[in-house]
């Protein structure tokens, strides 16, 4: 029996996890186990299934399958309360603390020693020092929360996290706004954690990071496991293609060529560029990069989750301000103030996120299509009736949008055709440039045949089309150009012949990098 | 992951359809007052000639309700756009106090005392606005300022009292005829047909509402929500000035205090009660319009089946609640659940 090599149960084992929502299964027999003493690394995409897993097993969501054994023990928890009991402690991105209290109240909170609703203040802060003390940190616990760098409110979290009696310890992308040397920090504190005989999940999207502190990883995609693998017996690459869901095919890294298309061939040096970036960058978001939209091309830009596809697109689009470089549209240099100021020279952006920053959802289909060239008309020049019914109907024609009437509400289309929709509202400003990201998450396979249809018929139009998505595949097969960003910098520029698979995978994991 | 979306639950209920127009439930309100009415009280619905003028209780109703109907208007456009505008109150007695001001030292032509309020009423409203779209303070705290500061300013134009006004062509507005009926609803009536051709000729009626339903996505979608919310505000300002020149021209009388005394509230229930969701987006114009006659018909009642004027409140408080709990989507959900267990 297994048990007889390893007699101490994990300290964590999931098994054959299960989670439902309505149309959508966000896990399926997914088994995740965590060593006492080990730092594991959950990993994966995009609707690979990493929070819904992390919820489950906080208490956040309630599993339709499966069973939960903390340290042998089956456990489920129905709350965080419950589950920061048990000895599960959780550390999200966004710090849940509260910035106007001293560092003794914030880690005492909801737990303070005292009686009859009066607090035991010698005794909080003598609990806040120990908490304190168990990660080495040394701080006056009296200082206000607020005052204190992000990193080290990072710290005071973990510390009251680990205050209650933690024996599992989960850091979901506690790096995200750190610094190098504040990553150091944490990881130094990490390391102690471990010796100390804690188990720990780190979620982070840096593969350096994996690479440098954590003992196993997990890998989930489409809400499975793909494996469990000793992190340093596994090669960025491997790790990337299984994220990705590539497989590789031989030893010496030979990829399985994927869907080469014409689109490819299509590289036109001599076109006229729409758009150039040159050395723009953002402090946080991304750093300085060139890249050149020309009409006619549709530039990919591809990249793991995290890597600044987004934050690219944003600066490109003047929702965030670059704080270096400039863009020049059409020859011209410009400083782009809103995203109103981009679409009056042309541009549009059909947002990754749907809901928060695409739809309109009360008002009707109509109103979300003519919104943005309305808004490029001004209030005054008003689109009547007649030619507003004329656009929509033309446009529900011609992308196929599923709607009973152009007035029903967007929130009651699928995510497919709110999704062209969103399409429909950029298509009617007539733009010379159209950044689209992640434009067929979430949506059914014909949907998206029918918007990489629009994709290309908007390239043959001349419109130059900046393609963003995280399927690896979907990049090859719509671009004529792949820019690819690594860890928020630019790291490679491939055009015609040169775009294939693997190098992509190569570029995007930094497989030249050497790993421990 | 995927989140679902619950979008399509609501759709089959009966409560969904109730939704789709929001001026039904003033309207159904009002029906049921009129009812009462006709069942308790003699002569509501009567309506007498006297001297050339139509008079009776519901001409009462119409005249007494004209200040919150034109308050509505801009409050209505202000919650659309998923703000607040708490300051109505204060800049009516501003406005007020500027116009009594004004005509007690002998600037009697009407034109120059409407132009002067009305720049003063806009003049609030764009600082309201500049608060919550430039300056991005929360609506409830940016326009408490104004609401607070307000009362001081009117008594700093007053002089501190209150200012009798003579001037009995300005007296008018808030007195008169018009072919027997009273001048003040016809105005507040005209004023609301001016707003929605504007708006709903324009495309600023759809700017409003896109604003106040996805404040980002408006933006991203090249709308200078700033602007559009800067607008409403100014639109909340002028009216606010209206309805101050015409409850001063009504009691004959500026006082710095009581002028637009929690005028504020009633134009926030007469918009919540049309339809109009404190959260933002869509608007209802004529559900405002029923929610203000509505406001006022209750108070009346009250007054004919005798509830004293100090308990009067109490009833309109329900009122409120009521129509907040069948507009929140929890109490739906959970009222929809009842009535689908009760049919099984």
């Amino acid at each position: 029996m297994a048990a007889a090599e390893n007699p101490a149960p994990p300290l964590l084992a999931m098994r054959s996890i299960g989670k439902k929502f309505p149309g959508v299964t966000a896990l399926s027999g997914v088994d995740f186990s965590v060593r006492a003493g080990e730092i594991h690394s959950l990993l994966g995409e995009n609707g690979a299934g990493k929070s819904t897993l992390i919820k489950v097993l906080t208490g956040v969501y309630t599993p339709d399958g499966g069973e939960v054994r903390l340290a042998g023990t089956p456990i489920a928890p129905a709350s965080p309360r419950d589950a920061e009991r048990l000895g599960i402690s959780t550390v999200y991105q966004e710090v849940n603390l509260i910035s106007s209290l001293s560092v003794a109240e914030n880690i005492g909170l909801g737990r303070q020693p005292g009686k009859f609703g009066f607090l035991n203040w010698p005794a909080l802060r003598r609990h806040a020092r120990a908490a304190l003390a168990r990660l080495e940190i040394d701080l006056d616990v009296d200082t206000e929360l607020g005052a204190l760098p992000l990193a080290i409110q990072q710290m005071v979290a973990i510390a009251r996290a680990l205050d209650m009696q933690a024996k599992l310890l989960v850091l979901d992308e506690p790096t995200a706004s750190l610094d190098e040397k504040e990553v150091a920090e944490l990881f130094k504190i990490m390391r102690q954690l471990r010796t100390q005989g804690l188990g720990i999940v780190f979620v982070t999207h840096f593969l350096d990071q994996v690479y440098a502190i954590t003992d196993r990883l997990t890998v989930l995609r489409n809400g499975e496991r793909v494996g469990e693998y000793p992190t340093a017996s596994l090669g960025r690459l491997e790790l990337v293609s299984k994220m990705l869901g590539r497989e590789v095919r031989d030893e010496e890294g030979h990829f399985v060529q994927g869907g080469k298309t014409t689109a490819n061939s299509l590289t036109d040096e001599s076109a006229a560029p729409v758009l150039e970036a040159r050395q723009i960058g953002r402090r946080g978001a991304v750093h300085p990069l060139d890249l050149t939209l020309r009409k006619g091309e549709v530039t990919g830009l591809a990249g793991l989750l995290g890597s600044g596809r987004t934050e690219t697109a944003r600066l490109l689009f003047g929702i965030d301000r670059a704080d270096s470089g400039e863009i020049l549209v059409r020859g011209k240099p410009v400083k782009f103030s809103s995203p109103r100021a981009a679409i009056a020279l042309g541009l549009a952006f059909c947002s990754e996120d749907r809901k928060v920053e695409g739809i309109l959802p009360n008002l009707s289909v109509r109103e979300n299509i003519i919104i943005a060239l309305q808004a490029k008309q001004g209030a005054w020049r008003t689109l009547r009736r007649a030619e507003q019914d004329k656009l929509c109907a033309h446009y529900i024609q011609a992308l196929r949008i599923k709607t009973s009437s152009a007035e029903t509400p967007i929130k009651n289309l699928s995510g497919g055709n709110q999704q062209k929709a969103l399409l429909a509202r950029w298509l009617a400003t007539q733009p010379e440039l159209i950044i689209v990201d992640e434009p067929t998450r979430g949506i059914d396979i014909g949907a998206k045949a029918e918007i990489e249809q629009l994709i290309a018929k908007l390239r043959a139009d001349g419109v130059a089309v900046l393609f963003i998505s995280s399927e690896i595949e979907e990049v090859i097969r719509n671009s004529t150009r792949i820019a690819i960003l690594r860890e928020r910098h630019k790291v490679a520029e491939l055009s015609g012949e040169e775009i294939d698979l693997h190098r992509l995978l190569h570029e995007m994991a930094g497989a030249g990098k050497p790993h421990e | 992951m995927k989140w679902p979306e619950p979008a399509n639950r609501m759709n089959k209920s009966w409560l969904a359809s109730v939704k789709k127009s929001p001026a039904v439930w003033p309207l159904a309100g009002l029906l049921l007052l009129g009812l009462i009415n006709l069942i308790f009280s003699r002569n509501f619905f009567t309506v007498t000639e006297l001297d050339g003028h139509y008079v009776g209780t519901l001409m009462d109703i119409f005249k007494n309700a004209s200040i919150v109907l034109i308050l509505g208007v801009g409050m209505t456009l202000v919650i659309a756009t998923g703000g607040i505008d708490l300051s109505v109150g204060s800049v009516m007695a501003i406005v007020g106090a500027t116009a009594a001001v004004m005509m007690k030292n002998g600037v009697n032509s009407l034109p120059s005392v409407i132009a002067v309020s009305i720049g003063l009423g806009a003049l609030c409203g764009l600082v309201n606005g500049l608060l919550v779209s430039w300056a991005r303070i929360q609506p409830i705290v940016a326009t408490l300022i104004l609401m607070v500061a307000g009362r001081g300013i009117s008594q700093l134009i007053s002089g501190g009292d209150q200012v009798l006004i003579t001037n009995e062509h300005f007296n008018y507005l808030g007195n008169g005829f018009l072919g027997g009926i009273p001048l003040a609803p016809i105005l507040a009536t005209v004023l609301y047909l001016a707003v929605w051709i504007w708006l709903r000729r324009s495309a600023t009626g759809l700017f409003i509402e896109a604003a106040g339903d996805n404040e980002t996505a408006s933006r991203f979608a090249g709308l200078a929500t700033g602007r559009v919310k800067c607008l409403a505000y100014v639109v909340c300002g002028i009216c606010a000035a209206m309805a101050g020149l015409l409850e001063v021209s009504y009691i004959r009388d500026a006082d710095p205090l009581s002028t637009g005394q929690y005028k504020e509230l009633d134009a926030i229930f007469a918009v919540v009660i049309g339809g109009t969701a404190l959260s933002g987006g869509r608007f209802n114009l004529l559900g405002t319009y029923l929610g203000a006659i509505l406001l006022q018909t209750l108070t009346v009642t009250m007054l004919y089946v005798g509830v004293s004027s100090a308990v009067a409140p109490m009833p309109k408080a329900v009122l409120i609640i009521a129509v907040c709990l069948m507009q929140s989507e929890t109490t739906r959900r959970w009222l929809g659940r009842k009535f689908r267990r009760a049919a099984t």
